[in-house]
């Protein structure tokens, strides 16, 4: 095992009844790297994650988190990561800071009421430490979710789908909350819809239907796509998506706010499809670099 | 403008809630099975009447009539002689030990005073700490031991079968002389009471943390399947024993049941049966996927505590099958022990043999429990 790598497996698979959740993912994440995890729903984002974590077994692969091994060494792995799941599970009978006492208690942590006030405020829960979990919004959930599975000092933070249904400014919090803690040293895997969450990793990696897809920074993945993307912008451009569609050469246009986005990774076929429109006295015809919406939903469409 | 009432909608929501019937189909499975199994349990184990009453006979005579008396009782289906001895004092201890419920004794001499006409005792002692047992036959046992001598009283002696039977019977009801329901009923209720509590306390212990989703997040954490049952079963303990000392209380100042053992000893015997009852429940919860299961596993248990344990009707008049059934329950051995303590100054000895099933099942159920417990969400 590289000892600079957090996580290191190799042909993790799993399968429910007959269907594969996760097919042969091979993933290596750095020590101290953010990385983001992106694919549909039902892509196996969670099935891996809970493999990382020792909450399922893979039925086939290996390698190694934290330099333990994932097959055989689970409870041992679960000491070490934080995992924050994808539905608020913590007790919603209990307070925030009774959830995060009762945390401290389990992981059996050393000076356990400063580790506890020290994550209160770092998080700035302490005005909120008394409030019952249940009554919290979405924002402050998960802002004490993430406390609480960084009380045991986790050096592996994973996360499931952490701002689903999160406001933006809570969003961003979050996010400089990640970024800070990875300074720390932290590796953090986090999985996500969001682009611009994609946007603030390190490395993303790409899941459809079971299987790893996409590598790399965003820029490489970008550029493995081979996509060019024009826009088409006016007044009338939302009646043309339908036989832009059709033409050769376009894989895929959709709007983007009030823009058409034509993208397509044979050049000068694309340019063939979109040249009637280039005259057109309302509407303005450019050329954009595609951003990871356009690449993923291209991805998506073409395994289809 | 839509409609105040309408039968498109109901019909909507009554679809509705059978499609949602259909997939739960545990929950389907045992709303039918459930009841057939209990009618068909219940309908063939009980009986008002008990039978096979185990009697210890002690005969100091050794006439024809006596042996007569013994046969009779024998032949009876209220009696099953379980031992023969020829000291008082040995039937009087398998009583206290709980091993005979009955002692007839026949005392020396009975077959030449009936001869003479000089009535002699027989004696018939009782053990009425269960009173519904015992009743029934304490009536039977003249009529059966006159008609068995009415057989072998012929010729001459002829006349002793008229008018009053030509014996004394003597009837010494031991530990509830004066045969108060409520003496036999209380304690029972204490453990018919703890094992709906106790089991009703965890058999949501995990099947919640499963409907909120926080199942998962426990099992990423490092607590093992033992200590999590543990720390589960054990506030439960607490909260049986304020109930036992509630139950005990009223017992005592409201009911005037005698408490004549040691309550140490009975202290020990509960916290064993409240910790055997809270593990069932906690099996319970590794198994239910929702709460209407963990409900319905925890009626299946506590029916049979109730009517086969010989707490609502007496342990002998069931068959053979429905008495190995309550012989499993925890509240059968409970029910034997607190009767004995409390009533009849049973001591560690007295109650050991109810004792160490009560553990070996406490056991067991925990050993289960830890089987079906998942540390993965496979």
């Amino acid at each position: 095992m590289a000892s600079d790598l957090a996580i290191d497996v190799h042909g993790l698979t799993k399968r429910f009844g007959k269907k594969t959740a996760v097919d042969h993912v091979d993933i290596a994440v750095p020590a101290g790297e953010v990385w983001g995890f992106l694919g549909p729903n039902g892509s196996g984002k969670t099935t891996t994650i809970r493999m990382l974590c020792g909450l399922l077994h893979p039925d086939d692969g290996s390698g190694t988190c934290l330099g333990l091994d994932v097959v055989t060494q689970s409870e041992a792995i679960k000491r070490q990561v934080g995992y924050m799941t994808q539905k608020f599970s913590f007790w919603e009978d209990l307070s925030i800071r009774e959830n995060l006492e009762f945390v401290a208690r389990i992981y059996e942590l050393d000076d356990q009421k400063a580790k506890v006030e020290h994550t209160l405020e770092r998080l700035g829960l302490v005005k909120r430490q008394n409030q019952l979990a249940g009554e919290l919004s979405g924002g402050w959930k998960q802002r004490m979710a993430l406390a609480a599975c960084m009380l045991h000092e986790p050096k592996l933070l994973l996360l499931d789908e952490p701002t689903a249904g999160v406001d933006p400014k809570a969003r961003r919090d979050f996010w400089e909350e990640i970024h800070a803690l990875s300074e720390e040293g932290l590796t953090v895997l986090v999985s996500t819809h969001y682009m611009d969450e994609a946007e603030r990793c390190d490395r993303i990696v790409y899941i459809l239907n079971g299987k790893l897809i996409a590598k790399g920074s965003v820029a490489e993945v970008i550029a493995q796509s081979g996509l060019t993307t024009f826009v088409l912008e006016g007044p009338h451009v939302r009646r043309l998506l339908h036989t832009i569609q059709q033409q050769p050469g376009v894989d895929y246009a959709g709007f983007f706010g009030a823009a058409l986005h034509v993208s397509g990774r044979d050049r000068a076929a694309l340019e063939k499809a979109i040249a009637p429109y280039r005259n057109q006295p309302d509407i303005t015809v450019s050329e954009t670099p595609p951003n990871l919406e356009d690449v993923f939903i291209h991805l998506q469409e073409q395994a289809k | 403008m839509t409609r105040a009432f309408s039968f498109a909608r109901v019909y909507a929501i009554l679809l509705k809630e059978f499609l949602q019937m259909r997939r739960d189909q545990i929950t389907m499975g045992m709303i039918v099975g459930v009841p057939l199994m209990q009618l068909f349990l219940f309908g063939f184990a009980i009986n008002f009447n008990p039978h096979a009453l185990p009697t210890v006979i002690s005969v100091d005579d050794p006439g024809t009539l006596s042996r007569s008396v013994v046969v009779a009782l024998e032949n009876s289906s209220y009696f099953e002689i379980v031992a023969e001895t020829h000291s008082p004092e040995a039937a009087r201890r398998m009583l206290q030990e709980g091993k005979a419920l009955f002692a007839v004794e026949i005392p020396a001499n009975f077959t030449r005073d009936i001869v003479r006409g000089t009535q002699p005792d027989l004696l018939i002692e009782v053990d009425a700490t269960d009173t519904a047992a015992s009743s029934y036959a304490i009536a039977a046992v003249n009529g059966i031991v006159s008609t068995a001598l009415r057989d072998d009283l012929k010729g001459p002696l002829a006349s002793r079968t008229q008018g009053p039977p030509p014996f004394n019977p003597v009837t010494h009801l031991l530990y509830n002389p004066e045969q108060v329901t409520q003496y036999s009923i209380i304690p029972g209720l204490l453990a018919v009471i703890l094992t709906m509590t106790m089991v009703l306390m965890t058999c949501l212990a995990l099947t919640r943390e499963r409907e909120r989703g926080t199942y998962e997040n426990l099992l990423a954490m490092p607590a093992s399947p033992v200590e999590i049952m543990l720390g589960k079963i054990a506030p439960n303990i607490l909260i049986g024993a304020i109930q036992s000392a509630i139950i005990l209380l009223v017992a005592r100042f409201v009911f005037d049941v005698p408490m004549i053992g040691s309550l140490v000893l009975l202290s020990f015997a509960l916290v064993i049966y409240i910790t055997a009852n809270l593990a069932v429940g906690y099996t319970f919860s590794t198994i239910a996927e929702n709460q209407l299961q963990a409900m319905q596993m925890t009626m299946f248990f506590l029916l049979p505590a109730i009517l086969l344990s010989g707490f609502a009707f007496p342990f002998d008049g069931m068959p053979i099958w429905a008495q190995w059934i309550g012989e499993v329950l925890p509240a059968t051995h409970f029910l034997r022990i607190i009767r004995g303590v409390l009533l009849k100054d049973n001591g560690f000895p007295e109650i050991w043999p109810d004792l160490w099933p009560l553990i070996l099942f406490m056991f067991v159920v925990m050993g289960i429990a830890l089987a079906r417990f998942r540390r993965t969400l496979d």
